[in-house]
């Protein structure tokens, strides 16, 4: 679980975030959604401890974001940021080994490589575990951080705008790959998503933000309408039901 | 790669015999010992400032820093000033040369330290203005220096001009005990901090969610930085004075060199791979200038030369691709 | 603006003409013969020194600065001062009895050299990284320093490298600085071209429909740029970062329209150079400071503040 209270943050003077209270239960894909500017990314960031916090209380599977060690934190959440980009010329295997470091601390056993192994295998990467990042599609280099995530072998993943520049082919694979893994795997993902026709599709439950504020959420049945896309987003789009899940017509 | 650095350490082996041997003439119980000295101390200095640049690097997220291109050579000369300003010329010719050393070691791993965080708050992450501002900075040291021994005694100006512009000539035995002592310690202390280099590598952001913030890492790191460099610098006074110590371009060369004999993202390598190479360059250098072309020229002449021109492809080349 | 600054230069160069090593009143130096030797020898012609040289690096920083497109680059750490001295060592070496004029056109030539290298250095970096061309010039700078720090210890030069390079005034005397008067000429040269080089700060291509000859005015101001520069390293050494500091000031009093700008920058630069030899004769009288020394320490200070003024504007 997933407890935020009392969420305040600022940046640069601008307050970003104004007083979130949330809790997200456990398993399942939540999906934050909202405007430019609403503060999904920095709320994301501040659960993953990338941004300090200011004030207010953050609780993720028991530990207190803050006050728990760094690294019995990495063992509970991991992380994929905004526009991840590796400067060091790395082999996907071993992008995806880094994902075993709270783990082994740099010292890999065998347990380490077999988890390796399974994430290039669910993570469709086994053919390409030779190859540099900076040789592959900017869909599979998006699916080897996932990956690297993934092994990490966390309760809770949180990943931030991961289908910003893919095509529709390699973002629906990564979303579908995604969704896996709260259905199979058991984890809890929390995910920022700019589309929201990929958040009614894949996701569980919707966290709409404005203005650094959380105006709704639920599931997307619920909460995807024309008035909501009109107040929060200011834009007049209509709103469909097709096979019983809200889609909006751009 | 351990075949490759095998093969370095076998070209370091050579070039270290070359030197011991390589036109001996006089006494060998008197020739023997110091060569070995200067030997000893050489490779001391290599060993330090290329360690110090794989950390700098990886710290500062880019492939052309070197710390003593931030203005730590600099500080050498400025200590220096400073002491013989506090003491009188003779009070600083009786200071012992363990307590030069290690009053000189202090203040400039502890003047470096302060450099290097003023240096990072002032840039935020922007590598070329952290790079810009740091030859400026290096650049407004030397000049205050400059003023400040002018300031001083002219009699006590004399004496900083000697012992600044000293070319290095006998290694003292303790010196160069209590030097190996603390870049030993500083490298062994780096070698610890390999696996958490390599994921700081990563960037910071993914660096935190594997549960190495950065900003502690980069703290212990300029630490050891500021210890290595500044034992080399005391050891042997900076190459831009005419000794062999610091050099704004060695450590630049060296790493980038290493990068291109085992490229590797392990510090595990590099670390190891920077430090043959770094003695190679050094030992191998002195002794085709010293002994094959018999060359006045200091060897960091040459080597700021060759790492300059390196420094700019290096630029111009990140900008191309 | 100009009158108070005329003024201030004015102030400072009664100064300079009073203040020296030799004891001397107003009124002795007047009317002694002892002391018109004094004026007229030395203090006259240092003062002249500081004068042409300050204004004439000042000018020549603003407009490189405009060709580069680039407000932190300044021919002095930039290659051209460097490119000079090679030029100037390398005339040494192979002429030792050269005349004044065959130094001069050597240091002017290397000078021209190492501005034209620079330019086409810097001319492919990208406009979105503006810190890139002054560290690029800077590091060129070195390397071309490095070559002659090569050449002066095989050449066993280094003594004399010290003191050439090091921008001083108190060597100064009648005989001695004309040279700067070239100098002058060439930075009153780019006074005539102001409005063309301020044309080019719209952009080449823009310069070029408004029918400007871009190639030959980039021509001419380079040419002036490495003649001043060539002569003051000739004359009194290496003077840094006084084409840097001074253009920046000034833009933001005058804007950068140049015909506007380059009398105050001239008066400006001439202000500074002259003001820092002064306090470097009194600071600790009866000992000189070199003057380039104490505009190092106040230009790179200020080059420092420029660099991270909140959002840095170029």
């Amino acid at each position: 679980m997933i407890r935020i209270e009392g969420l305040h943050h600022q940046i640069a003077g601008a307050e970003v975030l104004r007083g979130i209270d949330l809790t997200l239960p456990e398993g399942g894909v939540t999906a934050l959604i909202g405007p430019n500017g609403a503060g999904k990314s920095t709320l994301l960031s501040l659960i993953a401890r990338l941004i300090r916090v200011q004030r207010g209380r953050i609780e993720i599977g028991g530990h207190v974001v803050g006050q728990t060690r760094d690294r019995d934190l990495a063992r509970v959440v991991a992380v994929l940021a905004q526009g991840a980009h590796v400067s060091a010329r790395l082999r996907v295997a071993e992008l995806v080994g880094f994902g075993r470091y709270p783990w082994h601390l740099g010292r890999p056993g065998a347990a380490d490589h077999a988890a390796v192994d399974a994430a290039l295998e669910r993570f469709d990467l086994t053919g390409l575990r030779h190859r540099f990042l900076d040789e592959l599609s900017g869909g599979q280099r998006q699916r080897a951080f996932v990956a690297m995530a993934f092994a990490q072998d966390t309760p809770y993943l949180l990943l931030d705008e991961p289908l910003n520049n893919l095509d529709i082919a390699a973002a629906r694979d990564l979303m579908t790959l995604v969704r896996g893994l709260a259905d199979e795997a058991g984890r809890t993902v929390v995910i920022v998503l700019h589309d929201i026709n990929y958040a009614t599709a894949f996701a569980d439950r919707l966290v709409v933000l404005k203005q650094g504020q959380v105006v709704a959420q639920g599931a997307p049945g619920e909460v995807v309408s024309a008035p909501l896309l009109a107040d929060v987003f200011g834009t007049a789009a209509r709103v469909e039901q097709i096979d019983g899940r809200p889609v909006v017509l751009v | 790669m351990g075949r490759r650095l095998a093969l370095i350490a076998g070209v370091l082996g050579v070039c270290a015999c070359a030197y011991m041997l390589v036109g001996l003439t006089g006494p060998l119980g008197f020739v023997l010992p110091y060569r070995g000295g200067k030997l000893a101390a050489l490779a001391l200095v290599a060993v330090a400032l290329s360690v110090a640049t794989v950390l700098f690097q990886t710290i500062t997220a880019n492939r052309i820093l070197t710390p003593s291109l931030m203005g730590f050579d600099a500080l050498y000369v400025l200590v220096l000033t400073v002491m013989v300003q506090a003491l009188g010329a003779s009070g600083f010719a009786a200071l012992s040369p363990p307590t030069l050393f290690a009053v000189n070691l202090a203040g400039l791993a502890g003047l470096g330290l302060v450099l290097f965080v003023v240096l990072m708050r002032l840039a935020k992450g922007d590598m070329v203005r952290l790079c810009l501002t740091g030859v400026v900075l290096g650049l407004l040291i030397r000049s205050a220096t400059h003023l400040l021994q002018r300031l001083i005694d002219p009699g006590d100006y004399q004496v900083v001009q000697s012992l600044s512009v000293a070319r290095f000539t006998q290694v003292d035995g303790t010196l160069l005990a209590i030097a190996a002592a603390a870049v030993g310690a500083g490298v062994a202390l780096a070698w610890r901090l390999r696996h958490r280099l390599d994921v700081l590598d990563l960037g910071e952001a993914a660096a935190t969610g594997l549960g190495e913030p950065p900003a502690r890492l980069h703290r212990q790191a300029l630490l050891l930085i500021c210890l290595m460099v500044g034992s080399a610098t005391a050891l042997a006074g900076p190459m831009a004075s005419g000794g062999f110590g610091p050099s704004s371009f060695f450590g630049l060369v060296v790493v980038a060199f290493a990068r291109l004999v085992t490229p590797t993202h392990r510090h595990a390598v590099l670390i190891p791979s920077a430090v043959l190479i770094g003695a190679v360059v050094l030992i191998g250098g002195q002794l085709v200038l010293e002994r094959l072309l018999s060359l006045s020229t200091p060897l960091i002449v040459v080597i700021e030369l060759i790492g300059g021109a390196t420094f700019l492809i290096l630029l111009l080349k990140r900008r191309a691709a | 603006m100009r009158l108070a600054g005329l003024g201030l230069l004015a102030l400072l160069i009664v100064a300079s003409l009073l203040i020296g090593a030799a004891d001397m009143s107003a009124q002795g130096l007047l009317t002694t013969a002892e002391g018109r030797a004094l004026l007229f020898e030395s203090r006259l012609p240092r003062t002249l020194a500081a004068v042409l040289a300050g204004a004439g690096l000042a000018v020549s920083g603003q407009v490189m600065q405009v060709l580069a497109r680039n407000r932190f680059v300044e021919p002095m750490t930039a290659g051209a001062g460097q490119s000079a001295a090679l030029g100037l060592l390398i005339c040494l070496l192979l002429l030792p009895g050269a005349s004044i004029g065959a130094k001069m056109a050597a240091a002017s030539v290397a000078a021209l050299a190492g501005s034209l290298g620079l330019m086409a250095l810097i001319r492919p970096l990208p406009p979105s990284q503006p810190l890139l061309v002054p560290l690029v010039a800077l590091v060129y700078g070195g390397v071309i320093g490095g070559v002659v720090t090569f050449i002066a210890w095989q050449g066993d030069l280094m003594q004399l490298l010290g003191t050439w390079l090091t921008g001083e005034l108190s060597g100064v005397l009648r005989g001695r600085y004309e040279l700067l008067w070239i100098a002058a000429g060439a930075s009153a040269l780019t006074y005539l071209i102001a409005d063309r080089l301020t044309l080019l700060t719209l952009g080449e291509d823009a310069a070029r429909a408004l029918g400007l000859n871009v190639g030959l005015v980039t021509a001419a101001a380079v040419a002036a740029v490495s003649v001043v520069t060539a002569m003051v390293v000739v004359t009194i050494g290496s003077l840094p970062f006084v084409g840097l500091v001074v253009p920046n000031l000034t833009a933001r009093l005058a804007g950068d329209n140049l015909r506007r700008a380059l009398p105050l920058t001239a008066l400006a630069g001439a202000g500074l150079v002259l003001a820092a030899d002064l306090l470097g004769r009194v600071v600790r009288a009866p000992y000189e400071v070199p003057a380039a020394t104490m505009i190092t320490v106040i230009g790179a200070a200020a080059f420092v503040v420029l660099l991270n003024r909140g959002t840095a504007r170029v």
